[in-house]
């Protein structure tokens, strides 16, 4: 079931700098019966930011959700080909998706802080990985990082949910940030927030690419232009699915020119608005 | 200053009788008008019902505490139930001992069976076990309480005997650990279907969450889920420990009629439910302070089941506050 990746990763710790962080060879995620996904290649450059782009139902959440196995807790969903990490297969019975995910960490649409305060929402994912440093220590640090710090420094023990729409989403950031991932995906991580918070988290992406490698879906083509390095186009390839919507990968470039220059017409339709 | 408007009643009826748009029916209006006042008058009937029983209740213990001579307080905490002694002697607190007693086993029972498998139904269970499982424990709440108190009598009782009398322990036929494990079973599914309610109810957002910081399913279901629907269990809790103490036919065939304050639950004991099952079933006269003070101890337990709804709702409330 898997495709051969050339070269063979000789040892997964000596993964180059140059090597992808992330690549998908032939990769199928059907849902059931219906195939959401068909024949994805793809490489995601390490510490970059990489922007999926394309129509709602073009499977890029989908795709992003096969970085880190959680397309594991949809009952009926089935993942075919080869998705690599560091150059090691995450695809099959086999790998233990629950350290997958510590390494690959996630921020998701709406804010989705734990009903908890603001330190044990930071806390409770260091914990549960069995961290013995100095938790105050770590707290402190992953909210400096998430710039949320001096908002947040007097009031540690109040609820997470008390913050802002903004602070709250910056605060699953920092949450994401403490468990030391090497990669974050962000699965439109400001489609709930007002444009301030949104330029708040997008200067917090660029900042955070130096030392992580950003995956990011958005319906926003303007905000895959101002944060993205490399932009990936799917689109849904209706008449492949029998009806149903299947996504495609139409292509990927330098951000700067696959909006600029795309090779693909059907990335053109969709950048200048004729699609989607 | 604007103009003034322009009168406009119209010279045409409104009904043209070319119009297709006949407006509404002559019947709408009726229902309309009539509806309200039937769907309020059948709301009122259940207030009516608990006013009109509290009512009985309070002049039927103020008969009860002038008939007898004795005040609320002795009542009340009074260590000793005598109704034949002379003078009698009406304390109430063996009977809510008795209540408490098998209130207290039956949450032991309840407790854990129910929340555990709530947490099973809600986070483990595949889709197709949970649509069998779940309508199944739902119908163990619709079998009749008497049913369980066969049970006790027929099976849980001789079960206990020859599990403990060869250890040199006398189980009483009529035994408080009976009663304790049926009406323990009997609320497992009220803990079980309301707290699984409860439980998938917590936002998915929070599960992902998790799972996308490494955790395993178990600190999700323990550590994130759990916590985020306490209170809803503890609510859960609270309403079928208010069942077990309202619980009658289970635990008069379980526990047997014994007002006493007894540690040992192998022996029978009484409740207030079943304190009132024996003075109605009895020889007690009409009017007679005896056959009064049943009123009195039913107004006390509608009162206890009374605050344990109203605790139920309380922390339930605070619940739906968290995910406003």
């Amino acid at each position: 079931m898997s495709a051969t990746l050339a070269p063979p990763p000789a040892a997964a710790s000596d993964a180059s700098a140059d090597e992808p962080a992330l690549q998908t060879r032939a990769l199928r995620v059907w849902y059931g019966a219906s195939l959401a996904l068909r024949d994805v290649d793809l490489d995601v450059p390490r510490h970059r930011i990489t922007a999926l782009i394309g129509p709602s139902g073009c499977g890029k959440s989908t795709l992003l959700r096969c970085f880190n196995r959680m397309n594991d807790l949809v009952p009926d969903a089935r993942v075919e080909g080869d998705v690599r990490f560091d150059g090691v297969s995450i695809v099959g019975p086999k790998v233990d998706a629950v350290t997958l995910r510590r390494r690959v960490g996630m921020v998701f649409q709406k804010p989705n802080p734990f009903p908890k305060s603001i330190y044990n929402n930071i806390a409770w994912g260091a914990r549960i990985n069995g961290y013995r440093g100095d938790m105050d220590e770590l707290v402190e640090r992953s909210l400096r990082r998430a710039a949320l710090w001096d908002e947040v420094r007097e009031k540690l023990h109040r609820s997470g949910l008390d913050l802002s729409g903004g602070q709250q989403q910056r605060l699953c950031i920092a949450r994401t940030l403490a468990v030391e991932p090497e990669v974050i995906l962000m699965d439109e991580p400001c489609s709930a927030l007002d444009p301030i918070s949104t330029a708040r988290v997008e200067d917090l992406m660029e900042d955070l690419k130096d030392d992580y490698t950003i995956v990011i879906v958005t319906h926003n083509m303007q905000q895959a232009r101002r944060v993205s390095d490399v932009t990936a186009c799917l689109m849904p390839d209706v008449e492949a699915g029998g009806g149903r919507r299947t996504g495609v990968l139409v292509e990927v470039s330098p951000t700067d020119v696959l909006f600029t220059n795309p090779v693909d017409p059907r990335t053109e339709a969709y950048i200048t608005g004729r699609v989607g | 200053m604007p103009p003034p408007l322009a009168n406009t009643t119209p010279d045409a009826p409104l009904l043209d009788p070319d119009d297709p748009w006949r407006g509404q029916s002559r019947l709408s209006a009726v229902a309309e008008f009539v509806a309200p006042i039937l769907l309020a008058l059948c709301g009122l009937v259940t207030v009516l019902t608990t006013l009109g029983i509290l009512a009985v209740l309070v002049v039927q213990s103020v008969e009860f505490f002038a008939a007898a001579g004795i005040g609320v307080g002795d009542f009340l905490f009074g260590l000793e139930l005598r109704p034949g002694a002379r003078p009698p002697r009406f304390g109430v607190l063996p009977l809510v001992w008795g209540t408490f007693l098998i209130a207290f086993g039956a949450s032991c029972v309840a407790l854990p069976i129910g929340l555990l498998s709530a947490i099973y139904l809600s986070e483990y269970a595949p889709r197709g076990v949970r649509a069998v499982l779940k309508p199944t424990l739902e119908l163990l709440a619709g079998v009749p309480s008497i049913v369980y108190g066969y049970l006790a009598l027929l099976l849980v009782t001789p079960a206990l005997k020859a599990a403990l009398e060869p250890l040199g322990l006398r189980v009483d036929h009529f035994n408080a650990v009976s009663a304790c494990l049926v009406v323990g079973m009997m609320i497992v599914p009220s803990v079980s279907s309301l707290s699984e309610d409860v439980l998938s109810a917590v936002p998915q957002g929070l599960r992902e969450a998790a799972y996308g910081l490494g955790a395993t399913k178990f600190e999700v279901s323990t550590r994130i889920v759990l916590p985020a629907g306490l209170s809803g269990v503890a609510a859960a809790f609270i309403l079928a420990v208010g069942r077990a103490v309202g619980e009658t036919m289970a635990v008069v065939l379980a526990a047997g009629t014994m007002a006493r304050f007894t540690l040992n639950p192998l022996t029978s004991v009484e409740t207030m439910t079943t304190y009132i099952i024996q003075v109605v079933g009895g020889e007690a006269s009409y009017g007679s302070p005896k056959y009064l003070s049943l009123f009195a101890v039913g107004l006390t337990l509608f009162a206890i089941t009374l605050a344990l709804n109203v605790l139920s709702n309380l922390v339930l409330r605070r619940y739906r506050e968290v995910y406003r």
